[in-house]
């Protein structure tokens, strides 16, 4: 009798044992207390969301979970035993293991390189690249370990980060929005993956902006504001308005946008056709469409289905040797450059906000120089004027709340959704008569979302027409007027967003372009 | 053939200071670090080599002292530029110049002294061959150092591990940083790597080649290793074509000047340099560039964040 009461009693304790518990995790910087006194407790083999907005200290957090920082005061255990990693080859090593927002590779080195970099020496034998193929196969992740990570779409290397972090076998991972880049068909995917890896009996720490993802994939959530912990709850039992509540303090409006009688064509693309730039790329094909003044057009579609391509073909970064092929108010642009397009009227919100919309080295005020030097006579006779840009660079930083302490910061300094925001209003601003974004809300949390999500529909209601390209359908149903899919490089005919149900759009992009990812990858 | 042979001597003569010097530096801009100073350390190689051995009486105590003092100045530019994070550019100019002058104050009591030259390793038999024998088998150690160092130095980047680390570090040091690796420290090791094979390059000049110290006897062999590195596409094999060809030219200028061939030396001097330019543009033509391209942090501050 003794001995199966002890064995209950162990039982129990194994599975109460939390397998990460913080205890008044307190961290500051210059200026601002990025964490303060965090409760948090992650169990055994649950998928624990980490909710808050931008620069409410996630990162922070989990940056002192996985080794990247140290705590100033507060305490951590992991698996029962006290856990103070002092570096994340020590977090590694413990069993805690990360997927980041942005990116952490190595372009010029190929996917197997890449990986073996971030494994301890004795994970990264000469059969690495063979279990790189096992893992992501099995996962349902497809890569080649000898393709170099410069080639690859975005959604390509988040898959990189992922094998890289499941072959270090974690017990914990700490995910940071992976599902921001993916089409719903890769999100279901991913969601397998997890829940997976969740009833082999590890944890995971999942942050995400995505309240409806949040309720179907987690158990448990912990809800930051302004670096304190201020709920946490089952988000399965919550609704994403009380969600979005607790994460923001105030009720989020959910914009949907009243469709209203367009004007004259604006931008026309006109049988557009370009060939891919490099082997991996894809060739746009035979691109017709037309967006009217006052109008929101929507471009969904798997990444790495000429997202990119079009999107350089419209900014004028790649031009087209038809000047009529694309047409701004009548006016062929086709062979024009991106200064040509801007100065007559057109703008434009690239996918990388790092590195292609804003220079990270650079100061805000130098930020504005890079795209509204012509629009906003940021220069007189060829002389820079500093004082006009940096009276630009506040009204951007106070109309979109961008949170930054001071124009004069570099852009690599702000956290990724106020850059975003910067970027946007940089652009918005400008008042352009045509604008094309490319994922405009890409890790901004959803208040910011809802902002510029206002500003997009009061530039289009102001009489310009917006070409939206993005892989979050619930933005572009929400967002555009008409509502069009890009699959291997060809565009459907456009749709009108009210009448066009998710599962058409699915079709849309079709078995037949997962395959053609898979086939790229 | 005797002609053949003296030319082709000269050459690798000529060519084994650039090829020490360029095999560290590689190391060093592979790390992501531009030291600019590979002129200063390699004078201070020079007169720290040629001190020692005079002192000493042994060139091997020489030939460490040598690697030792390039090491050092190297580490000196690792603590301006990667502690107190200081300007690569303008530090590496500044340890160019410290180099030559703290050189010419060190050396100033040992100019005009001569030491014995380090002898030559004949190898048995194989010496012997024909032509083969003396450009392969009759050279004094350093030149078989150097040749081994640099074999070393691309197996250790591309077989290795801490290679790839290395090279991990240069291409992305945030994203390095961010899986845990440590940034400076590899820097300092790959700098510490570069310095001392600088001083080598040094040494070979004081010692090897000509044994007696002159001030300012590098003769801007420094900035002909930097320009290598580029030349080479920052890999290994290409540095060792690099510095054989540009070594030859400096060779080609003295054998066409004994032929009495109508060419000012200076057109022959600009010839490395030009080579340099030449290449650097036909990298950015080539569709193949992205292998042959600079490491990606290369010549950036590394601000560890959080």
């Amino acid at each position: 009798m003794a001995s199966v009461s002890i064995r209950v009693y162990c039982l129990e304790t194994m599975t109460t044992t939390p397998l990460l518990q913080l205890e008044s995790l307190t961290r500051s910087f210059p200026g601002i207390v990025a964490n303060n006194q965090i409760d948090l407790t992650v169990g055994q083999g649950t998928i624990h969301a980490l909710l808050g907005e931008n620069g409410a200290g996630k990162s922070t957090l989990v940056k002192m979970i996985y080794g990247a920082l140290r705590p100033d005061s507060g305490r951590m255990w992991f698996d029962g035993r006290p856990y103070a990693p002092a570096n994340p080859a020590t977090a590694r090593a413990s069993g805690v293991g990360m997927v980041f927002q942005h990116f952490s590779l190595f372009e010029a080195m190929t996917v197997a390189e890449n990986i073996a970099v971030a494994l301890p020496a004795e994970l990264a034998g000469s059969d690495l690249p063979d279990r790189i193929r096992d893992v992501s196969a099995s996962y349902g992740l497809v890569l080649d370990p000898f393709s170099r990570v410069d080639q690859l779409s975005v959604g390509e290397r988040q898959r990189v980060e992922i094998v890289r972090c499941l072959l270090q076998s974690p017990r914990l991972i700490i995910m940071d929005e992976p599902t921001s880049v993916l089409t719903p068909g890769e999100v279901g995917r991913l969601f397998t993956v997890l829940r997976k890896l969740r009833d082999e009996g590890r944890s995971i720490l999942y942050i995400s902006h995505k309240l409806r993802e949040i309720r179907n994939l987690c158990s448990h959530a912990t809800i930051l504001r302004r670096g304190r912990v201020v709920g946490t709850c089952d988000p399965g039992a919550e609704t994403p308005e009380s969600l979005a509540r607790m994460m923001i303090g105030n009720a989020v409006r959910r914009h949907i946008r009243k469709v209203q009688e367009p004007g004259a064509v604006r931008l026309s693309i006109d049988h557009l056709n370009l060939p891919a730039a490099t082997e991996f790329g894809v060739s746009l094909k035979d691109i017709s469409l037309d967006v009217r003044a006052g109008e929101i057009i929507g471009i969904a579609g798997v990444a790495g289905n000429g997202q990119d391509e079009l999107m350089a073909a419209l900014i004028g970064e790649r031009r087209s040797t038809t000047p009529g092929a694309i047409s701004l108010d009548g006016a062929p642009v086709g062979n024009l450059g991106p200064t040509r397009r801007r100065a007559m009227g057109m703008a434009f919100v690239p996918e990388e906000r790092l590195g292609h919309g804003a220079a990270a080295a650079m100061s805000l005020t130098e930020n504005t120089l890079i795209s509204a030097r012509g629009r906003r006579n940021l220069a007189r006779r060829g002389v820079l004027d500093f004082g006009a840009a940096k009276r630009f660079a506040s009204e951007i930083v106070s109309a979109f709340n961008v949170a930054t302490t001071a124009v004069t910061r570099q852009a690599g300094s702000l956290s990724g959704g106020n850059l975003q925001k910067f970027v946007i209003g940089r652009e918005i601003l400008q008042g352009p008569t045509v604008l094309i974004a490319a994922q405009p809300t890409w890790g901004v949390d959803a208040k910011s979302a809802a902002e510029i999500h206002t500003a997009l529909d009061q530039l289009a209601r102001a009489g310009a027409a917006i070409l939206i390209i993005s892989q979050d359908l619930d933005e572009l149903l929400s967002v555009s007027d008409r509502f069009a899919v890009l699959a291997g490089g060809t565009l459907s005919a456009p749709r009108t967003s009210e009448d066009v149900t998710v599962a058409e759009i699915g079709m849309l992009m079709g078995g037949a372009t997962h395959e053609q990812q898979d086939d790229a990858a | 053939m005797e002609l053949a042979v003296n030319i082709i001597l000269g050459m690798m003569l000529a060519a084994t200071p650039l090829l020490f010097a360029a095999t560290g530096e590689l190391v060093v801009e592979r790390a992501g670090v531009l030291n600019l100073g590979v002129e200063g350390m390699m004078v201070i190689g020079a007169v720290a080599g040629f001190i020692v051995t005079a002192e000493s009486g042994s060139h091997l105590a020489g030939i460490v002292g040598a690697a030792l003092a390039g090491a050092a100045m190297a580490l000196l530019f690792g603590l301006m530029t990667q502690v107190l994070l200081a300007n690569q550019v303008a530090s590496g100019l500044a340890l160019t110049i410290f180099g030559l002058g703290l050189s010419a104050l060190l050396g100033s009591g040992y100019s005009g002294l001569s030491i014995p030259a380090l002898a030559r390793i004949e190898i048995p038999l194989l010496a012997d061959i024909p032509f083969f024998g003396p450009l392969l088998f009759r050279h004094e150690p350093m030149f078989y150092l150097s040749i081994l160092l640099l074999l070393l130095t691309g197996w250790f980047l591309t077989r290795t591990r801490a290679g790839l680390i290395l090279k991990a570090v240069g291409e992305n040091h945030d994203a390095a940083h961010a899986i845990g690796h440590p940034v400076v420290l590899i820097r300092l090791l790959a700098l510490a790597w570069g310095g001392a094979l600088a001083g080598l390059g040094g040494a070979y000049l004081s010692i090897a080649r000509t044994p007696l110290w002159s001030e300012e006897m590098t003769a801007g062999r420094g900035w002909i290793a930097l320009a290598i590195v580029v030349f080479a596409g920052w890999r290994p094999n290409r540095a060792l074509l690099g510095a054989y060809l540009f070594g030859g030219v400096t060779i080609l200028q003295l054998h066409v000047q004994g032929l009495g061939i109508a060419i000012p030396s200076q057109y022959l001097s600009m010839l490395p340099y030009l080579v340099t330019i030449a290449v650097l543009v036909a990298i950015s033509a080539s569709p193949t560039r992205a292998m042959l391209r600079a490491p990606g942090s290369l010549g950036r501050t590394f601000h560890a964040q959080g």
